[in-house]
């Protein structure tokens, strides 16, 4: 279990996160080109993206659609007039010369967003602003001699650069702001989310003071961190050393680290000195985008039931425990699968919160895939369900029935058909089982007789083998007391 | 051939009287008898002009031709000419063939019913990167005025002008940031205007300033003007900045009665500076309007005096950002033998743009640098709007502005070029048109010593049909702008 390092230390953290989020449209922000992730490099780079001279950008309203999505998510407020700014650096995979992005007037800001602490309790992390801007494209250093290689594909990618107040003060709380805010755009259809192809990325602001000291630190800036773990990681490394070198009686500098996941460790990459002037100006090429009441209301209007309310209804409605609650809401599509399965049984939502968030998840961990390949279907998990609930099998033949349906032998009632697992309630059948054993256990029921209750179990178990486990376990319990009281 | 004008070079086309091919071959035997005098032209494109000239003549033959079919033109080379070099009159894009068209060029050149159905006959020279008053920074050398060739042809479209001043083109694409339209036309007796910002898509057009720039037509009289501006102009959705507004029928309202026309004469441009010779002919021109049934006001455009120091912080701000992707990595100019990456980027754009160009990207720069951007980007942008609600409040009491587009004639080569102040001094008249985004001309009004002298119409946003017609009632009364250069005839 993660620990903050700082506890009980004389010294804070202070931490404000960055995240560039890619947008989830078909085209780029500024171009018609697609954006698919991996294709051959610079395939997806047209006119406008290789900066050829005289092409003009053109904004995609999607992207603008999807900003405002998240926006209204994180309670923020939407710019009713955003401007569009251009950035200069020189650098070969940014091909204008400067990146569309914007600076005095974002389109979402001042949002905010709670997190969940360990220890139960809940904070809430403002959020400064998230504008829209477009992604550059990449150097490739590899497998070029005395070259460098350049990939166009990702220029022009649709961003969301969020960026969070230095509210944070540990490394776990950086990390629950991360998740959650991973969860919620993905939840929104946003962002796919993937950290490993770079559509979800995170720079880390670090700072230390002295715990109740009211001036910040100088800061670091760790760029491109691709995971939660080595955020974690990157954070806590960048802690320690900032303190170490206070307490040496050195002083930090502000600048540009980079995190080697290999190490753990963070290394300077730029001072502050050796910053660019950005030259920031309003892009004359784009029109200011007005965002009209009836606009946001549009789109608030279609957002969809956001995990928090998700969660609160499950409790209410399903009857679920906040902890149930938590673990099928964490994605829009296992919740999904859940209300499928409610919905097309009449099995008690409890038990179906059991069996979706034990059994159905245990099978995808174990065989490593996601929700929407699952094995077994919403409505098949439904189909087996109900034959608990109608009575045809109990709930440990459900089990084997299961494990049958993941191998791929067919529907519950094929299953329960083909290997004659359908319940015993005829009672005069159990009756004759119960007879049996008896006949079979004198000692046994002399014992039981004579006071020894824990026996109880065993009759109960020799009638459930007596019938391979399909008699009606209510029955078998009512009718074996009768009989061996009577 | 070469003297008709558009109306009747399509009559003459269509009544067979002379093929697009033989028009076109006309036009191409005149570049090559007399542009080694003029220098208009960077790239001839006679073989891809002798096809579209003979696509001309099928779609003519089949009757399914455009009003402007076959009608030859030059291309100013600023504008993406998809397989045909696109410089800029740069020796940064010297290597650079366009893979695409301007939407200027597919309007004009495309066949009907997609485009005009236009002849392309070669890449008009220019100022680099249109940067200049006087066509002397184009790396391909200057142009020269027809009317006397030791004199500049104004800038920055230059070769536009001295191709159709001298009939090596009927008609020619131009644009303007800051006046490159208006004053070499005035330079040499033609007519150019320059539409309300937004009207024709910038779209293909290699970005100078990209809040001023805005692309138009030189030619020989209104009515040509009209015919061409018609076919450029139009919303294009590949520019964020053009209007979506439909496009008036200017031709057709050439012919209104100017009767009741009430012009603005703003005093600020009337003060000194202005050549007296040409303040004679203007105030002549002023008194023929009047003859036409027109009524002269005397206004005020007071920031008028802040329309030069506001463009040079604006135009070169925006000029250093829209040329910094002149790196040398993808396409143009790239400096050989670099080892490092800060090397390979000084020296190809140290090669590649010229001293003017230069000079404009390093007070771009400074203009917009942290510190500074407050004190000069964000102020001319205030002034701007200033010089914006001098017109606006004009245009509540006038229909027109009149005034005149340079301080005098044209000048010798060579005789500004180690002054740029005094070059920028040029457009002292016609930058407040670019900052306010309105539609204005110049148009010729008659000679001092033999040169043309050029006045100005400014018009409220998208009023170019009463310009043109303004312009087009003055040219039947007079013959100024029929007047043709000696050794061009």
């Amino acid at each position: 279990m993660a620990h903050d390092i700082l506890h009980n230390s004389e010294w804070e953290a202070v931490i404000g996160l960055e995240v560039h989020c890619q947008l989830m449209t078909h085209s780029k922000i500024f171009s018609g080109a697609a954006i698919q992730y991996g294709a051959e490099p610079n395939t997806q780079a047209c006119a406008v993206d290789l900066a050829l001279p005289g092409v003009l950008p053109v904004l995609n309203e999607d992207a603008v659609r999807k900003a405002v999505t998240f926006g209204l998510s994180v309670d923020a407020k939407i710019a009713e007039r955003c401007v569009f700014a251009r950035k200069h650096y020189f650098y070969p995979d940014l091909p204008k010369g400067y990146q569309i992005s914007q600076y005095e007037l974002p389109i979402v800001y001042e949002g905010k967003l709670t997190i969940e602490l360990e220890d139960g309790s809940t904070k809430t992390i403002g959020i400064t602003r998230a504008h829209l801007e477009e992604d550059a494209g990449k150097s490739m250093h590899e497998n070029f001699s005395n070259a460098t290689g350049i990939d166009l594909n990702r220029a022009g990618t649709p961003l969301i650069e969020i960026v969070s107040e230095p509210d944070i003060r540990t490394a776990q709380e950086a990390v629950a702001y991360l998740k959650k805010l991973h969860q919620l755009v993905v939840y929104l259809g946003v962002c796919d989310g993937n950290m490993q192809e770079g559509s979800f990325r995170c720079d880390a602001n670090v700072s230390v003071r002295k715990r109740g000291a009211a001036k910040f630190g100088t800061r670091t800036e760790t760029k491109n961190v691709n995971s939660f773990r080595y955020v974690e990681k990157a954070i806590e490394y960048e802690i320690g050393r900032q303190i170490e070198v206070i307490e040496g009686g050195g002083t930090i500098r502000q600048e540009t680290r980079l995190f080697n996941p290999d190490s753990g460790e963070t290394r300077a990459m730029r001072s502050k000195e050796d910053a660019n002037d950005y030259r920031y100006f309003p892009d004359p090429d784009l029109l200011p985008v007005v965002c009209t009441q009836d606009y946001i209301d549009a789109i608030r209007g279609s957002l969809p039931e956001l995990p928090e309310a998700k969660r609160a209804r499950f409790e209410k409605d399903f009857g679920l425990s906040p902890y149930d609650a938590k673990t099928l809401t964490s994605s829009r599509e296992l919740a999904a699968y859940y209300e499928t399965v409610v919905k097309e049984s009449a099995a008690d939502p409890k038990l179906c919160a059991n069996w979706v968030s034990t059994d159905l998840l245990a099978v995808l961990n174990k065989s490593g895939k996601e929700i929407d390949t699952s094995p077994i279907s919403a409505v098949a998990l439904a189909g087996l369900l109900q034959r608990i609930a109608d009575k045809t099998i109990s709930g440990k033949i459900a089990k084997d029935v299961f494990e049958a349906m993941v191998a791929g032998e067919g529907g519950a009632d094929d299953i329960i058909k083909a290997k004659g697992l359908v319940q015993i309630t005829d009672e005069s059948a159990i009756i004759k089982a119960i007879d049996e054993v008896i006949a079979k256990s004198p000692e046994q029921v002399a014992g039981y007789r004579s006071g020894k209750d824990k026996l109880f179990g065993f009759f109960v178990g020799q009638v459930m083998k007596a019938t391979q486990g399909k008699a009606n376990p209510d029955a078998v319990n009512r009718l074996l007391k009768e009989k061996l009281l009577g | 051939m070469h003297t008709l004008s558009i109306a009747e070079l399509a009559a003459g086309l269509r009544a067979r009287k002379f093929s697009a091919r033989e028009l076109a071959q006309t036009f191409l035997d005149r570049i090559a008898q007399h542009d080694g005098a003029l220098n208009s032209f960077i790239s001839v494109t006679a073989e891809q002009a002798l096809v579209q000239a003979d696509a001309a003549d099928a779609a003519l033959a089949a009757g399914t031709a455009a009003a402007l079919t076959g009608i030859p033109l030059a291309q100013k080379d600023i504008f993406c000419t998809q397989g045909v070099r696109t410089s800029c009159g740069s020796k940064m894009l010297d290597s650079f063939v366009a893979p695409y068209n301007a939407t200027i060029v597919d309007k004009l050149q495309a066949p009907s019913p997609q485009g005009a159905g236009m002849v392309m006959l070669g890449k008009a020279n220019m100022d680099e990167f249109a940067m200049g008053s006087s066509n002397e920074t184009s790396f391909y050398g200057p142009v020269k005025n027809p009317w006397d060739l030791e004199r500049v042809p104004g800038g920055s479209s230059g070769g536009s002008v001295a191709a159709v001043a001298a009939g090596l083109a009927p008609v020619a694409t131009a644009t303007d940031t800051g006046g490159s339209i208006r004053q070499p036309a005035s330079l040499t007796n033609l007519t150019g205007i320059k539409p309300t910002y937004g009207r024709v898509s910038r779209y293909g057009m290699i970005a100078f300033a990209s809040s001023l720039d805005q692309a138009g037509v030189v030619a020989r009289s209104a009515e040509d003007a009209a015919y061409v501006l018609q076919a450029m102009s139009g919303f294009d959705p590949r520019d964020s900045t053009s209007v979506d507004r439909p496009v008036d029928d200017y031709v057709a309202a050439l012919n209104g009665s100017i009767k009741g026309l009430k012009i603005g004469l703003p005093k600020e441009y009337f003060a000194e500076g202005l050549d007296p010779g040409a303040r004679t002919l203007i105030e002549a021109a002023i008194k023929q309007y009047e003859a036409l049934g027109a009524t002269v006001h005397d206004i005020s455009l007071p920031s008028s005096p802040l329309s030069v120091p506001t463009y040079y912080v604006v135009a070169p701000a925006e000029a250093s950002s829209n040329l910094a992707r002149f790196d040398g990595v993808r396409y143009g100019h790239r400096a050989e033998g670099a080892k490092t990456l800060e090397e390979l980027y000084k020296r190809s754009r140290g090669e590649g743009f010229g001293a003017e160009v230069q000079r404009r990207i390093m007070i771009g720069t400074y203009v917009l640098s942290h510190g500074y951007f407050d004190a000069y980007y964000l102020k001319a942008q205030k002034v701007r709007r200033l010089i914006y609600e001098d017109f606006k409040r004009a245009f509540e009491t006038v229909d027109l502005v009149l005034g005149p587009t340079a301080t005098g004639t044209a000048f010798k080569i060579g005789s500004k070029t180690d002054d740029p102040v005094a070059m920028y001094m040029n457009d002292i008249y016609t930058i407040a048109a670019n900052l306010a985004g309105i539609p204005a001309m110049s148009l010729p009004c008659g000679f001092v010593d033999g040169l043309p002298v050029g006045m100005q119409l400014m018009g409220n946003f998208f009023s170019e049909a009463r310009m043109l017609n303004a312009a087009h009632q003055y040219q039947l009364a007079t013959d100024f702008h029929k007047q043709s250069p000696k050794g061009f005839k």
